[in-house]
């Protein structure tokens, strides 16, 4: 045959190979089908361990207890038992080197969360004491009268 | 001249060709049949959350943006608390400011662009919180939209992102029934729920698990028999979010009613 005829084939035949050979290198050696198959499975092996290697900031309360058994005990003897350290105090990320000091939200906008009283029977919610935030004490803090690690005791002056 | 006889078989042979389909000729792979039936994994991340339990305090959503470096002003979040309450009219009132990260600290009820709802004690039939997350469905219709494998299934049933590979199409966020996915406002990515992978992998629960104070949210090995979360969502009423879907949702519920959705 002509070469004419076949000059657009070999032109054709070029770009699937520079296609294959770009897909080579582009693609990396851990792109391909994992565990969960054809369907769910397709992904870069190494992006789990990408995942893996993210910094944890919320070290939870086993992490403060060592340091803070004062405030520990305090809490753990409270109705306040299970809210973890770091809801009120931030993340602990790598305390005490970094950050040095945590922060003390005394915000009301922080107690209000549980303590703004909502009738939803439904829920926990409405199991909780609660105030309405316009009418009780609307200028203080609610550290002012209330202990947070163990509400049930006087405030320490 | 072609026959009868040659017609006929031919044209058997054809159709019979073509009924054969296309996964029948490839190649035996052990490998991806072992994938494909029961996974030998020992692990399958499994989450139950008590709509009884929860008040929408929010701790969870304020610990899950800050733990997975969602930025905290930006309106996105992985997890989110709704409020539904239920009025003696018949009425549904949703709402879910910031994805509740400051919590439900008013009875007015938002709905959006400023607006709020008042709804007076004595009309609320019922009322209640239902926190939501990415389920992490057995058949994540998120994955198999993806066009390039940016997105993907764990051995242990968690579906990741690959913030590298993902092109931001898009097409995951319109093909999750339950709008769990968004655009991370920094990566520019499909960003959802992984369950806090990286605090699994360290033998921890994750941050809003950990944030809860009520024990409304915990999470367990649906593999593990003996595991606390797998004997409730084995022997209790438990159900799952839009289920006719056939997502195969692995987040179990109790105590949803018909009107959440």
């Amino acid at each position: 045959m002509k070469n004419h005829v076949w000059r657009p084939l070999y032109i054709a035949l070029c770009i699937i190979a520079l296609v294959l050979i770009a897909r080579m290198v582009i693609v990396p050696k851990d792109f391909g089908i994992w565990e969960r198959g054809y369907m769910y499975g397709w992904h870069r092996k190494g992006n789990e361990a990408d995942w893996k290697a993210v910094k944890v900031k919320y070290r939870t309360a086993a992490y403060c207890k060592d340091c803070h058994p004062d405030k520990y005990n305090d809490l753990k003897q409270s109705p306040h038992a299970n809210i973890m350290c770091e809801n009120c105090h931030g993340p602990a990320l790598g305390h005490p080197e970094d950050p040095r000091t945590m922060t003390i939200d005394r915000h009301r906008e922080l107690c209000i969360r549980c303590h703004s009283r909502l009738p939803y029977k439904a829920s926990g919610r409405g199991a909780i004491r609660g105030i309405d935030p316009q009418t009780h004490n609307p200028e203080l803090e609610c550290t002012v009268c209330h202990y947070p690690h163990n509400p049930k005791r006087e405030v320490k002056r | 001249m072609i026959t009868r006889r040659s017609f006929c078989k031919k044209a058997l042979l054809i159709a019979g060709g073509l009924a054969v389909p296309l996964s029948a000729l490839e190649l035996f792979d052990p490998k991806r049949l072992l994938a494909e039936k029961d996974s030998p994994e020992k692990v399958r991340w499994g989450f139950l959350v008590d709509t009884y339990k929860c008040v929408g305090c929010g701790f969870c959503v304020k610990a899950c943006k800050t733990e997975n470096e969602v930025p905290y002003d930006a309106n996105v979040t992985r997890t989110w608390v709704e409020r539904y309450v239920i009025t003696r009219n018949g009425k549904t009132w949703i709402d879910s400011p910031k994805g509740a990260r400051d919590g439900f600290t008013t009875r007015k009820v938002a709905l959006g662009e400023g607006n709020f709802q008042d709804i007076k004690d004595e009309d609320i039939e019922k009322a209640f919180f239902v926190p939501k997350l990415c389920n992490q469905c057995d058949n994540p219709p998120c994955v198999q939209v993806c066009p390039v494998g940016a997105t993907y299934q764990t051995a242990d049933g968690v579906v990741l992102v690959d913030r590298t590979w993902c092109i931001g199409c898009g097409y995951c966020i319109m093909g999750c029934p339950y709008g769990v996915r968004f655009f991370h406002p920094v990566y520019h990515v499909a960003e959802k729920c992984n369950f806090c992978y990286h605090r699994l992998a360290k033998g921890m629960k994750t941050a809003c698990v950990d944030a809860c104070p009520f024990g409304a949210r915990r999470i367990g090995n649906l593999k593990d028999p003996d595991d606390p979360v797998t004997q409730i969502i084995m022997t209790e009423r438990v159900s799952v979010l839009k289920e006719e879907y056939g997502t195969k949702p692995q987040v179990f519920y109790l105590g949803l009613t018909k009107e959440v959705k």
